[in-house]
C-alpha cells in the first residue's frame, strides 16, 4: 500500500479467486474425502436396506433362553453368532465379534499413529505403526473368513447360502453375506492400499517427496472402513 | 533397500501428549463398544433398546470422525461439505423403515 496520493484499489480478494487452496487441504486429500462420502452412501444404502427387510419381516416376541431357529422369524443375533474359533461347541454369544471390532478399531489406532509419526517425518516409527496397521487388517480378514466359513457350515441345521439357510428367512443369510462381504472387500482393498504406502515408505519415496501425506490419505481410507464396521457390528449384531 | 544412505531429513522428536490423546481416543473407542455390550445382554430388545445402540453408535463415529480422519479440526467449509449431505441418508433412513413397515403390514 502507497503511503502517496494514489488511490488505485485493489480488488477485494476472497479465498475462492484461485492460487490457493480454499479448504485448506490438497487435492488429493479432497477427493478422498469426497469418494468416502460416496462409499458412505453405498453403504449407508445398505444397511438401510437392512433395517427395511428385518422391518418387513416378524420378529421374536418370546424369551431368548427359548429362542429356536425358524423360517418364520427374524433370528436373534447373539444366537446365531455364538461361535469362537478353537472352542467348539462353547457358547460365546457375541464375544468373536467382539474380537474382531476390537482388533479393527486397533488397527485404527495404529494408523493414526502412523500419521502422527508421518508427521515429524519419522520414518522408522512410519514403518513400524504402518506394519502393525496391515497386520491388524489382515487378522481381521482371517476371523471375517472363519466366521462366514461357521456360518455357511451352520451348526447341524444345513448351514446357509444366498437363497436359504437354517438360521431364519432367506433375506437374513442374503444379507450377511452382501453387507459384510461389501465391507470385508473394502478391507482387502484397504491392506492392499496400505501394503504399497508401507513399501514406498520403507524404500524412501515419501523422505524423498519431503512430506508423508499419502500416509493420511489412506489413513482417511483405513478409518472409514472401520467407521463402517462399528455401524455394520451395531445394526447386525447388536440391534 | 539399505538404511545406511545419508538421510538428510530431520526427524522431529515426539510430542507425548499428542500420542496420549491417541491412545485416550482409543480409550473411550472400546468405553462405548463395552458400554454396548453391556446393554446388549440386560436390556430388552425393542426401540427404546435400539435407539441406544445408535445413539451410541453415533458418539462412536463422532470420535472416529472428528479425532481419527482430523475433521474436526479442518476448515470448516469442509466439515459440512461432508456433513450436509449425509442428510440424505436420514431422510432414507426414515422413508425406507416406513416403507419395510408397510410392506410387513401388506404380508401378515
Amino acid at each position: 500500500m502507497s503511503s502517496t496520493a494514489h488511490t488505485i484499489d485493489q480488488p477485494k480478494r476472497s479465498i475462492w479467486d484461485g492460487g490457493q487452496s480454499p479448504l485448506k487441504a490438497s487435492y488429493g486429500k479432497l477427493m478422498m474425502w469426497f469418494f468416502l462420502l460416496s462409499d458412505a452412501f453405498t453403504f449407508s444404502a445398505l444397511l438401510v436396506t437392512y433395517g427395511m427387510i428385518r422391518f418387513a419381516h416378524p420378529a421374536y416376541t418370546g424369551s431368548v433362553e427359548s429362542f429356536t431357529f425358524s423360517q418364520d422369524y427374524w433370528p436373534i443375533p447373539e444366537k446365531v453368532f455364538e461361535a469362537v474359533p478353537f472352542l467348539h461347541g462353547v457358547e460365546l454369544p457375541l464375544v468373536f465379534v467382539g474380537i474382531m471390532t476390537f482388533i479393527l478399531i486397533l488397527s485404527s489406532v495404529t494408523m493414526v499413529l502412523a500419521v502422527e509419526a508421518g508427521h515429524r517425518m519419522d520414518r522408522k516409527g512410519v514403518e513400524k505403526w504402518m506394519l502393525w496397521t496391515i497386520i491388524g487388517g489382515l487378522t481381521f480378514l482371517g476371523c471375517q473368513a472363519w466366521e462366514w466359513s461357521h456360518f455357511i457350515t451352520g451348526t447341524g441345521g444345513g448351514g446357509a447360502s444366498l437363497s436359504w439357510n437354517e438360521y431364519g428367512p432367506p433375506d437374513f443369510a442374503a444379507l450377511f453375506f452382501f453387507i459384510t462381504g461389501f465391507h470385508g472387500t473394502h478391507v482387502l482393498s484397504g491392506v492392499v492400499l496400505n501394503f504399497i504406502i508401507y513399501y514406498n515408505t520403507i524404500t524412501g519415496v515419501y523422505d524423498k517427496r519431503g512430506h508423508y501425506e499419502m500416509v493420511e490419505k489412506v489413513g482417511l481410507y483405513w478409518h472409514f472402513v472401520d467407521l463402517v464396521w462399528v455401524f455394520v457390528f451395531t445394526f447386525f449384531y447388536l440391534v | 533397500m539399505h538404511s545406511e544412505e545419508t538421510n538428510q531429513v530431520q526427524v522431529q522428536p515426539v510430542d507425548k501428549e499428542k500420542v496420549k490423546k491417541i491412545w485416550k481416543v482409543a480409550g473411550i473407542l472400546a468405553l462405548v463398544t463395552a458400554i454396548e455390550f453391556v446393554f446388549a445382554f440386560t436390556m430388552a430388545a425393542g426401540v427404546p433398546r435400539t435407539s441406544i445402540f445408535i445413539a451410541l453408535t453415533i458418539v462412536k463415529a463422532f470420535y472416529i470422525v472428528g479425532e481419527f480422519m482430523h475433521l474436526k479440526h479442518e476448515v470448516k467449509v469442509l466439515i459440512w461439505s461432508i456433513l450436509i449431505p449425509m442428510i440424505f441418508v436420514v431422510w432414507m433412513l426414515i422413508a425406507f423403515i416406513y416403507e419395510g413397515g408397510s410392506l410387513y403390514d401388506a404380508r401378515f
